[in-house]
């Protein structure tokens, strides 16, 4: 899993050091993130996802003891917290639909911008949901007993991942581009 | 399967982490809505995203507990690929130009 990990923390860095080239490079990015809504909604969604961390370290750590009902709860729980994540965000992706951001396209500025902005937010999404189905299918092993401790700890592993790289998308992707 | 230990601790142990991590991302909104030139706020939201994040590995994937070995094999390696990435950025100059849709 830290192999893994590894590879994708570099998939990411490599979009995340492109986009940023672009974005100190281009006077006429775009910047059309409100606070209210979009900058709310990012601190709702991160306030999610750094909760949904906490509660896969419950799980983990029932699971290691053994203890399967609570193990369960706690992964439920991360679960939906993840799903609450996703539904923000495809509610912030259509917001901006709504205002023309198209891949190419939108109405401020750069036309990198859409390209940018949902490739990074669309793999890190991608990554979100990917997670929610991998403890899906965890948490259901482990409670019947197919599965033991040390998946969930790898899934947990995964979805701490997923966390972090969320911290490096919300001060890249939004906080450089908030609307003044 | 790991050793049955007692659980229930887990999450106040926890709970400075957590907090420490949202008051970080607390203080990037807050330097966002102030007066820095794009490349400054660059500098400092990316430095407080590496130490968010260096939390995060460090305690909640518990890097800071692994075998040492580990730590030095994936940490510099990711370091140094980072770093190679920025090799390019100067060939990504040409975007500037040769971006789609130029004007």
């Amino acid at each position: 899993m830290w192999l893994f990990i590894i590879s994708d923390a570099v998939t990411f860095g490599a979009l995340l050091f492109g986009y940023g080239y672009l974005r100190t490079a281009s006077p006429d990015w775009p910047t059309p993130f409100k606070f209210n809504p979009s900058i709310l909604n990012v601190m709702i969604m991160t306030f999610v996802l750094v909760t949904s961390s906490l509660t896969m370290l419950g799980a983990v750590d029932a699971a290691k003891a053994g203890d399967k009902p609570k193990a369960g709860r706690f992964m439920w729980s991360t679960i939906l917290l993840g799903v609450i994540f996703a539904g923000l965000h495809i509610r912030e992706w259509f917001g901006l639909i709504d205002e023309g951001v198209r891949l190419f396209q939108n109405p401020w500025g750069s036309p990198l911008f859409g390209a940018t902005f949902f490739s990074i937010t669309g793999l890190h999404l991608l990554h979100v949901v990917s997670g929610v189905v991998a403890i899906a299918v965890i948490a259901r092993g482990f409670a019947r007993g197919k599965l033991t401790a040390g998946h969930v700890e790898t899934t947990g592993l995964y979805w701490h991942f997923v966390d972090v790289v969320w911290m490096f998308v919300v001060p890249l992707v939004y906080l450089l581009n908030v609307s003044r | 399967m790991a050793a049955l230990t007692k659980s229930g601790s887990v999450i106040p142990k926890y709970l400075p982490v957590y907090f420490v991590l949202l008051a970080i991302a607390g203080l990037e909104v807050f330097l966002a809505y102030q007066n820095f030139a794009t490349g400054s706020l660059l500098a400092i939201l990316l430095g407080l995203a590496v130490c968010g994040g260096a939390l995060a590995v460090m305690y909640f994937m518990h890097l800071a507990r692994e075998r040492r070995t580990l730590f030095l094999t994936l940490i510099p390696a990711l370091i140094f690929v980072l770093l190679m990435l920025n090799m390019i950025w100067t060939d990504s100059f040409r975007l500037l130009h040769l971006r789609p849709f130029a004007h």
